[in-house]
């Protein structure tokens, strides 16, 4: 029984819970376990918080037995280590953070917290989430668990390699600009990166904030819909969340997908896309018109334009974010000869290279001088990015197109070449440029095993056309495997 | 050569908001350390800003006042720099899109014509936190307060329209007063509530082109304003004149010494990297809010003060002293309710209400131990003859130091005056017996000595002899 409940996703853990059939100390045990058996190989856990998701079970299952339990009460759930946990260890994969206690929660985990779900640990990832491969932590790379020579994806990558090992059914990962779409599909998982506003970013460490979003990385889309209603509605400590009425994404999504008209970007379908994904991703659409959907091509004339913009904001957003780890705080200070001395040496000796590299290109994007030709002139470029999706979006519901151009690559294979690990996000950057939600899913596998990803997007605030899409997807077909590890 | 004088000045106010302007955290002033904080003003990781309401209102009214353009749209952005008090690593601003624009104040330049002072830019932003550095010789090391970090401030950028020190004390007193009448500003300067940098520059008189600026912060009184204005002045027209150039930079007035120092260069500067704040939305102002703003404005001083003058027939030294605070105007305007006699009340608060303010150092008259009451009462008491003048000072003293009522001290004294003509006869009888020299030198001719008399009898009766009786008497008897 107890090895079986690591094989259980998050909604089949409820029934189990609900019945009787299970304790949450039970459940969160046989997660705990797996943590121990697994991760010394695969590296997703930065911190395991084993009493504290005890006693959180625990609690849990009192509520359960007195009737007033939420969808996620008593089930295990990691989190992404930039997600601000009060009195538990946050360091966003960083050495200038590695001992930063939070004294508060940020308000996804606050609703966790409320909901009673269990927190088990916090996720390794890439380094203040720059990167795709999460070879860019300070405290040592995630293993993809299909292949341990490969990478997991970026930056999200402990989190994608938890729920695929079974180490956890529901993990929280963030998006920048494909942080969860891009592990997700290398780690044959559901991830979901909600429209910019859907969630609230109170307690998520800033990498570029007009752009991150937190979302669920889960086993399937039931989960990813249950923990999406759990996470997300207006908070008044965020200016940028949105006032929406409440969701129900899960009660949604078997409502069938006649009618729902599927858009094809060309300009996603180009050279350099692996042939076998190409295959996988078109046999998804045809799947998807099986199934009721109208599939049509559109354009998205400026995709070409988004990796470059993304990487003059996102960097210039990073470059001031990241200012506050000044060796006044946080960290160990390296004593200089003087202040801007023990600024640049605390600084130098506590982040890593491609974090150094993001915020020296952010600091020159914002200049004196060069502001206008970079940062300027890419927020018009967004505009226009973002309008592509909205003529788009006019003709079309959901568009379908690879989340990544090829499967996980092994691990080393692009670390000495930051522009070819950039252009691993060429498919996931424009929606986040353009704020739109989209989700990640397994569409099949490639022919040596490793899992291939759809991405589908969908117009500001249709989560539930996105959802109920990925659902009908994933019923009619069988991809959602588990890694023999 | 004939220097024209240049000046620009940029005045940071802090605003009376109970909270501070991106989170919940109390603004008082003087707490113990770090404890007017909370995650957002700690600038901790992950924690967000949000807006304070209150802060665009007080905005709003002051860019009313100061005959600003309201922008419909404006927006916050990071001014970037690294700093031990700045806990984000930067400082929520505005730059390109600033709530207000385009007003301006008038002053009298100095041959007393009238100018306008033109105001470029007013903007919302956050405080930094303070530095406190340890009072030990050799200390290797300083603690940070974060109490004032994201506390409100208005940054007031003026056109580089003031051309003498006078306009510059003008500018400011004038700007002051308003931000105190709206009460969105206590205008604390030595407590730091206004703070201001000039921007500085000389050019032959009669060319067009401004001269090189030095801009000298640190400046924080108007008599510091005024002494970095003549240094500054005289050390830019000295560096051309001896055959040198005035280099752009930022020097620091040192209050002490009376001079300013370069602090960093043109080189030197910052470069502030200043780009909009993507965690916080455009502030869009709708018409409704302005109009609500606008509904809420008092009487502003340069009104107020014409009003005095007309309405109440004073002079303009007194509608000036009297409309320098609301709340002094109001006090005098209570007191003209109760005893119609506008200039004795101006008087009397000109001459001891501020003079004990002052010894007391009160803010506000409504700190003050007496009310408009208590002087109307006295006023009413003189009019009536039952005090003189003379010992309405005194009574003055004593409301001032009990609280009394003028009637109640006059009683409770017996200070009322004496007006029976037979009981100062009988004074005065024995004055002119005691005193038969001077009376002899009198009637010789001395009329001089009729003071001396006066005095004396004056003293006899304890001050309380009704003085118009006591001449009238003495000098039936002396003369008659």
């Amino acid at each position: 029984m107890k090895s079986e409940l690591i094989l259980k996703k998050g909604h089949e853990l409820r029934a189990l819970l609900d019945s009787g059939e299970v304790s949450s100390v039970e459940v969160t045990q046989a997660f705990l376990d797996r943590i121990d058996a697994v991760d010394g190989k695969i590296n997703a856990f930065l911190t395991v918080t084993a009493d504290l998701a005890l006693e959180q079970a625990a609690a849990a299952d009192k509520r359960i037995k007195e009737g007033h339990a939420s969808p996620l009460t008593g089930i295990p759930v990691g989190l992404k280590d930039l997600l601000v946990t009060k009195g538990v260890r946050t360091t966003c994969a960083s050495k200038i953070l590695e001992n930063f206690i939070p004294p508060y929660d940020g308000t996804v985990v606050a609703k966790l917290r409320e909901a009673g779900a269990v927190f088990t640990g916090k996720l390794n990832m890439d380094e203040f989430a720059m990167g795709s491969s999460n070879e860019n932590s300070a405290f040592g790379a995630v293993k993809n668990p299909w292949d341990l020579d490969r990478v997991p994806g970026g930056s999200s990558g402990g989190s994608a390699a938890s729920v695929a090992a079974l180490e956890v059914p529901i993990a929280l990962g963030s998006d920048t600009g494909g942080s969860i779409r891009e592990p997700a599909s290398f780690c044959g998982i559901v991830g979901v990166k909600p429209t910019y506003g859907r969630v609230s970013r109170y307690g998520l460490i800033a990498f570029a904030s007009s752009l991150d979003q937190i979302g669920p990385m889960t086993r399937d889309v039931k989960d990813a819909a249950l923990v999406l209603d759990g996470i997300c509605g207006h908070d008044p400590k965020d200016s940028t969340s949105v006032l929406k009425e409440s969701t129900d994404f899960a009660g949604a999504l078997s409502s069938g997908i006649r009618g729902v008209r599927i858009g094809v970007p060309k300009e996603y379908f180009v050279e350099g896309l692996d042939p076998e994904i190409e295959r996988a991703v078109k046999g998804a659409i045809s799947k998807l018109e099986e199934l009721g959907a109208e599939v049509k091509e559109v354009s998205l004339p400026h995709t070409e334009y988004a990796v470059a913009v993304y990487y003059l904001l996102a960097t210039a957003e990073a470059s001031s974010n990241l200012a506050r780890f000044d060796s006044v705080r946080y960290t160990t200070r390296v004593d200089g000869s003087d202040l801007i001395d023990t600024y640049k040496k605390t600084r130098a000796a506590g982040f890593g290279e491609e974090v150094k590299r993001r915020i020296m290109l952010g600091t020159y994007a914002l200049s004196a001088g060069y502001y206008d030709a970079y940062y300027r002139r890419a927020q018009r470029v967004r505009t226009l990015i973002a309008r592509d999706f909205d003529e788009a979006f006019k003709e079309v519901d959901v568009i379908c197109s690879p989340t990544v151009a090829s499967v996980a690559f092994k691990h080393g294979d692009k670390t000495s070449d930051p522009l070819e690990m950039y252009l691993s996000d060429i498919f996931t950057i424009p929606l986040n440029l353009a704020g739109l939600p989209g989700l990640s899913m397994p569409c099949g596998f490639s022919s040596d095993g490793m899992p291939i990803g759809l991405q589908m997007m969908a117009g500001p605030f249709r989560e539930e056309v996105l959802l109920k899409t990925a659902y009908a997807f994933e019923e009619a077909t069988d991809f959602s495997r588990v890694p023999g590890l | 050569m004939q220097w024209e004088l240049v000046v620009g000045l940029e005045v940071h106010a802090q605003l009376l908001t109970d909270t501070k302007i991106f989170c919940g955290c109390s603004t008082s002033f003087g707490a113990p350390p770090n404890t007017h904080v909370c995650p957002v003003c700690l600038g901790l990781p992950g924690a967000l800003p949000v807006l304070n309401r209150k802060v665009v209102d007080y905005a709003i009214k002051v860019g009313l006042a100061t005959n600003c353009t309201v922008a419909r749209m404006s927006r916050f952005a990071r001014k970037n720099y690294f700093y031990p008090d700045l806990p984000k690593g930067y400082q929520i601003s505005q730059f390109e899109l600033p709530i207000l624009e385009h007003g301006y104040l008038g002053v009298n330049d100095d041959s007393g014509s009238p100018k306008d002072i033109g105001i470029t830019r007013i903007h919302m932003e956050e405080d930094a936190g303070k530095l406190v550095h340890p009072d030990i010789p050799g200390a290797d090391y300083s603690h940070v307060d974060l109490n004032r970090a994201c506390v409100p401030l208005l940054e007031i950028v003026s056109e580089p329209d003031i051309r003498s020190t006078g306009e510059a004390l003008q500018y400011v007193k004038k700007l002051r007063e308003i931000l105190v009448y709206l009460g969105v500003c206590d205008g604390n300067m030595n407590e730091g509530s206004m703070r201001i940098d000039a921007n500085i520059s000389v050019r032959p008189m009669g060319q067009e082109e401004f001269g090189t600026r030095a801009e000298i912060k640190n400046v924080n009184s108007f008599k510091s304003l005024e002494q970095a204005i003549i240094y500054e002045q005289s050390r830019q027209i000295d560096l051309i004149e001896d055959g040198g150039k005035v280099v752009q930079e930022t020097r620091l007035f040192d209050a002490d010494r009376g001079i300013t120092v370069g602090m960093r260069s043109k080189e030197e500067a910052h470069d502030y990297r200043y780009f909009p704040d993507p965690d916080l939305l455009p502030l869009v102002i709708e018409e409704e809010w302005i109009d609500a703003a606008r509904d809420t404005l008092p009487e502003l001083p340069d009104a107020k003060r014409s009003r005095f003058r007309s309405q109440y027939s004073l002079p303009d030294h007194d509608a000036d002293l009297l409309c320098q605070s609301i709340d002094m105007a109001d006090f005098f305007e209570e007191i003209v309710t109760l005893h119609n006699d506008p200039k004795a009340a101006s008087n009397w608060i000109m001459g001891y209400v501020l003079r004990d303010m002052s010894r007391d150092e009160l803010n506000s008259v409504k700190e003050a131990p007496i009310t408009p009451t208590h002087i109307a009462g006295m006023l009413d008491l003189i009019k009536e003859g039952v005090i003189s003048s003379k010992i309405a000072k005194d009574v003055f003293d004593e409301m001032w130091a009990t609280g009394k009522e003028a009637k109640v001290i006059v009683e409770e004294k017996g200070l009322t005056q004496i007006s029976d003509t037979s009981e100062i006869e009988g004074i005065v009888d024995d004055i002119l017996a005691a005193n038969p020299d001077e009376v002899a030198s009198y009637r010789g001719g001395k009329t001089k000595l009729m003071g001396f008399f006066v005095g004396q009898v004056m003293k006899a009766s304890r001050g309380k002899a009704n003085p118009g009786l006591v001449n009238q008497l003495l000098k039936s008897k002396l003369e008659g």
